[in-house]
């Protein structure tokens, strides 16, 4: 429900990009979604074809790239990926670990059209 | 006009900020650190007239980035005025604002209590807590399914905790879209009733994880209820290993006492460090 909103905060970096880059559009945007963002990528996709109307990305395509859970585990030490919700350490079984990644909301990259 | 900001915020009315708003937002980017690349192999990189140049820029910025920076801003001005902020985060009809309510009462003796209550329509909740005597502002998020950052902290400039007070931000019933949301708070508390599911944490797991407490409530209703509270609390756990479960009923009053307590010691934690303000 909230992905229009996040789309459209996209939208406004995307475009201060491309004004400071002097491009006349946008091809591209990729951004990295982690499991625990908040952010379904799919629901992400759909509002980006709403929101791109009129902005200087009203062409451009938006790649989504998941990313992974993974945890350190506080009482093992170990490292493994893990599902969002089940955190558990996959060396030992401990619940009390640590997130290292997957809650991010990135704007990896864009690629820009100067014509 | 908004004094933080000068634009506008779309659907959103905050109580007694009721100006025209219906322009757009312009902000400008900053905090990106850009390192372009240029792509442009072939004819089109000797910038020939007539032919596109392609390149890619590499940002890795935080999408919600321009939302932190208002959260950052909010939790700046708590942190100086000594409030502890609260968001309080559920599904709808998990009593929050009976919670609120009861808590309010129990609390406003010894604490000056201030409430920013998010719905998409109506003040009924900001009635129902000014009723109590507590100071409250209704935000109503139209279409909007969370509050962010920028709406509390125009609520902030209307509202003006006191300082050392106590102020509860119960955010639109929803265990989705409130959790990407910093609004600047201490701390998230998600509230579970025991009508609900005991696998809600595991179901959403992004609010769970990004809670601090969870309160487990209606618990005078388990006898007639086939809800676990053991794996529920497991449950979080799977997905929170820090996250602290207390369980309480807004109706009896039972568990009250440790949630206060929780209350007084974070309030604690946010006042050390501030001797303005008497603890």
């Amino acid at each position: 429900m909230h992905e229009l909103s996040v789309c459209q905060a996209m939208l406004a970096q995307v475009e201060a990009i491309a004004k400071r880059e002097q491009a006349s559009r946008v091809e591209r945007i990729v951004v990295r979604i982690g499991p625990l963002s908040g952010v379904v990528p799919e629901l992400l996709r759909q509002a980006f074809t709403i929101a791109r109307a009129g902005s200087v990305a009203a062409e451009a395509e938006l790649d989504t790239e998941l990313q992974q859970v993974r945890i350190r585990c506080r009482q093992c030490g170990a490292e493994c990926a893990a599902s969002s919700n089940r955190m558990i350490c996959c060396e030992c079984g401990d619940f009390r670990t640590q997130l290292i990644s997957g809650d991010e909301l990135l704007l990896a990259s864009v690629e820009l059209i100067r014509e | 006009m908004c004094t933080v900001c000068g634009c506008g915020e779309g659907e959103t009315k905050i109580e007694g900020h009721e100006h025209d708003h219906n322009h757009h937002h312009h902000h400008d980017g900053h905090g990106e650190h850009g390192h372009t690349h240029d792509y442009g192999q072939g004819p089109a990189h000797a910038h020939a007239p007539g032919l596109s140049q392609s390149r890619m820029v590499q940002i890795e910025q935080d999408i919600l980035s321009k939302n932190n920076q208002y959260a950052g801003a909010n939790r700046r001005y708590f942190e100086q005025l000594g409030i502890l902020a609260l968001n309080l985060v559920s599904s709808p009809g998990s009593g929050k604002t009976t919670l609120l309510t009861r808590t309010i009462s129990d609390l406003m003796a010894n604490y000056a209590i201030s409430v920013i209550e998010g719905d998409q329509q109506t003040a009924n909740d900001a009635q129902r807590i000014r009723a109590t005597g507590a100071n409250a502002l209704q935000i109503n998020t139209g279409k909007g399914c969370h509050l962010d950052g920028h709406m509390v902290g125009h609520a902030l400039e209307t509202l003006k905790p006191e300082q050392g007070s106590l102020l509860f931000i119960e955010n639109v019933g929803n265990l989705v879209c409130p959790a990407a949301f910093d609004l600047g708070e201490a701390h998230k508390v998600a509230i579970l009733s025991v009508t609900e599911g005991e696998d809600k944490p595991v179901k959403y797991p992004d609010m769970f994880h990004a809670a601090d407490l969870m309160l487990l409530n209606k618990i005078d209703l388990l006898p007639h209820l086939d809800f676990d509270v053991e794996r529920c609390i497991d449950y979080a756990q799977r997905i929170n290993p820090r996250i602290k479960v207390l369980q309480v009923s807004a109706t009896t009053g039972e568990g009250m006492e440790a949630w206060y307590q929780w209350i007084v010691a974070s309030r604690q934690m946010a006042l050390a460090g501030n001797p303005a303000v008497p603890a």
